[in-house]
């Protein structure tokens, strides 16, 4: 039998805003089916949106739901987290969102390891304010803000997260939503920072000026420049160059999960027990 | 050098191309931007004028608002020509840098595209970025037409970038109904244009590297004060004169009149209102049919400059009124409406004696129309004619569910 999402959905917010072939709706459906898989109760989950099509997750969702600040989702969620580290957070953001206005939150947020699970939804472009060029975006392609072509260099979002310290990276397309799932329950499953880069498609306002103007092309250029991580490792490095590999990227499950640090530190200054011990990090570092 | 473009003598623009345009024609410098609904279009067809020849520019997209106008404050202090546009939650992100850009005395300029401030997130107009701007030391020059906004565009450099102002200026217009809104916009030449606005001669450049100095110093008890004081000592005597004397050489060149107070059927008007945006064309429109049908003496007094805030000018505009209506577009969170306390002030000082509502609509984009504002002018004449106040001080207007007014009649009486 197909899978009922009613349970999950405000119903009377359909139809979604978002256009026709547009891949945010393949993200929140492998969102709630991982969750459904996980059994979670829904009012143990919040799930806290930013500004921009990615936004709008939380207005569609049936859980306990903030839609927050430009690029302020981590900071909203760390606040949610901390005050109720029983329950789960997931944070969807989009690219300009997660790496550009909110930056900074993304890779502390990663380098404290705290457990909440970032969703980037990864579409290229700034979509909302129709096509300006955002950190994500190729070289070369062409944005209404760099309409000879975007000179800047691109943000890796997974790569940024490794290196920030997150202990759960992985990436996936909306091509696959089956393995979008299973990523997702993964991570979701993970205690620790799990950051997802999802990339999809925006044929609307970075497809049509760019020869992908339908969601069929936008989806095939990005089949092209992905490829599973087993296959991409394999690769010489001169062909990695312009190819981002899908999967998980770091799986690190020893990581000290900042939540339980701090109920530790808390018990410090309650005079529960003497201070923190190398130890205590020990498996961070 | 940059191409000229061929304009006609009456183009179709809205308010977003119209302040775009007033950008190119005023060879900005640098634009350092933010995309944000709905002033997204300023800075998108900028960039295309660039890329397409006709502006010998520099455009910086950076990664927020704070961001892009930090990136300003560093191309004024450099010495540029600078100008960027934001919305709602992108100037309340930028309200930090704000405060840098005027306390260092650089003349940027801002286009707001007014939009109402979140939380609900919204993204139709009201003027809550306007409000929430009007202590941080710039000044502020509204709007009521595409027209307008490509004129104040043009004035805006003008006015701020005098050496005696040196300040930096927003120019607000309301979000979708001004910036989206086409209309007949008669623009200078270019070759007009830039030379009514003039050369930019920067003053105390950053990157004069004969007489190096620095901006943004720390002063303490010592010199805050004295720093604070001057800044506004010049917004108080110096932006006024420098608007009169623009506004003049403006109208000598155009025959289009600005006044820092505009006033509409004000000569003999009993009643009137105050507004700030486009609802000064609604109320304008509403006066005049009230004037013809039912022989209510209907004034409009639509504030041009916000900030520095023209209190002598309203003085004597509303000096002979008998009752006011002030409209705020923006929610008053507790307390009355701003454009309330300010005309009230001004009436006290003045010491003129009238009756003083406030009319708090359209907030988040919700519709006023000229039956509503023929309303509040009936209003008015009711408690012009019973003369005292009837009415409660502060209503919603046009509000869905229970009707909410506060401070009731019964506050008038009990002094007595």
């Amino acid at each position: 039998m197909a899978f009922n999402y009613d349970k999950y959905l405000r119903l009377e917010k359909m139809p979604t805003l978002w256009c026709w072939g547009c891949g945010d709706g393949v993200i929140l459906k492998a969102m709630i089916r991982a969750i459904e898989k996980l059994g979670w109760n829904q009012d143990d989950v919040a799930v806290v949106s930013g500004i921009g099509c990615s936004g709008r997750f939380s207005s569609y969702v049936d859980f306990n739901t903030v839609h927050t600040t430009h690029g302020r989702t981590v900071a909203f969620a760390t606040g949610i987290k901390l005050a109720n580290p029983d329950k789960h957070v997931i944070c969807v953001a989009g690219d300009g969102d997660a790496l550009a206005i909110g930056g900074n939150h993304t890779i502390h947020a990663a380098r404290r390891n705290i457990d909440i699970n970032f969703i980037m939804i990864n579409n290229f472009i700034y979509g909302l304010t129709n096509s300006q060029t955002s950190p994500t975006t190729p070289q070369g392609m062409w944005t209404v803000s760099q309409k000879a072509g975007n000179i800047d260099p691109t943000f890796d979002g997974a790569e940024l997260a490794i290196a920030a310290g997150a202990s759960f990276v992985a990436r996936e397309t909306v091509l696959n939503p089956k393995k979008l799932e299973k990523v997702f329950v993964e991570g979701f499953k993970h205690k620790g920072f799990s950051f997802f880069d999802i990339l999809s498609n925006c044929h609307i306002n970075l497809g049509r000026k760019n020869k992908m103007a339908s969601a069929m092309e936008n989806l095939e250029w990005i089949d092209k420049i992905t490829m599973p991580k087993k296959k991409y490792d394999q690769l010489p490095e001169e062909e990695k160059l312009n190819l981002f590999p899908t999967g998980i990227l770091k799986h690190d499950k020893e990581a000290k999960e900042y939540c339980e640090l701090y109920e530790e530190i808390k018990k410090v200054h309650q005079g529960k027990r003497a201070k923190l011990t190398q130890d205590d990090f020990e498996k961070k570092i | 050098m940059a191409e000229k473009m061929e304009l006609k003598k009456v183009e179709v623009w809205d308010g977003n191309l119209a302040a775009a345009h007033s950008l190119r024609q005023a060879q900005v410098d640098v634009v350092s931007a933010y995309p944000i609904t709905p002033s997204t279009p300023i800075v998108e067809t900028f960039a295309k004028f660039l890329a397409d020849g006709y502006v010998d520019g520099e455009y910086m997209m950076v990664e927020s608002e704070h961001a892009a106008m930090s990136g300003c404050i560093g191309a004024s202090a450099a010495g540029g020509r600078v100008a960027t546009a934001t919305s709602a939650q992108g100037f309340a992100l930028m309200v930090e840098t704000l405060y840098q850009a005027s306390g260092m005395r650089l003349p940027i300029v801002l286009h707001v595209v007014n939009r109402a401030l979140a939380s609900p997130l919204n993204v139709n107009g009201d003027h809550s970025d306007m409000y929430l701007g009007r202590d941080s030391g710039w000044i502020q020059l509204d709007t009521f037409s595409p027209q307008e906004v490509y004129d104040m565009g043009l004035m805006a450099f003008k006015i701020g970038e005098d050496h005696d102002v040196r300040l930096p200026v927003m120019v607000h217009q309301d979000g979708f109904i001004s910036s989206h809104t086409a209309q007949n916009v008669s623009p200078l030449s270019d070759d007009e244009a830039y030379e009514f606005v003039g050369e930019f001669k920067p003053m105390n450049a950053m990157l004069d590297f004969e007489k190096p100095i620095s901006y943004g110093v720390q002063t303490e008890e010592d010199w805050h004060f004295e720093h604070k004081a001057r800044q506004h000592n010049d917004l108080m005597t110096k932006v006024f004169p420098k608007i009169d004397e623009v506004f003049q050489e403006f109208e000598k060149k155009t025959g289009r009149k600005y006044k820092i107070v505009e006033d509409f059927y004000m000569d003999d008007a009993r009643v009137a209102i105050v507004a700030l945006g486009t609802t000064v064309e609604t109320a304008k429109l509403a006066a005049r049919i009230l004037r013809k049908e039912e022989k209510i003496k209907a004034g409009v007094v639509g504030i041009r400059v916000l900030r520095p805030f023209p209190f002598e000018q309203l003085g004597e505009v509303l000096k002979k009124v008998k009752a006011i209506g002030t409209l705020d577009r923006s929610s008053p969170n507790g307390t009355v409406g701003m454009l309330y306390n300010e005309i009230s002030g001004v009436l006290m000082g003045h010491g003129v004696k009238s009756i003083v509502l406030n009319y708090v609509y359209g907030l988040g984009g919700r519709d006023i129309t000229v039956e509503m504002i023929k309303n509040i002018f009936r209003e008015l004449d009711q408690n012009r004619k019973a003369r005292k106040r009837i009415s409660p001080v502060q209503q919603f207007v046009n509000l869905r569910g229970p009707k909410l007014e506060y401070f009731d009649a019964s506050l008038v009486n009990r002094g007595k």
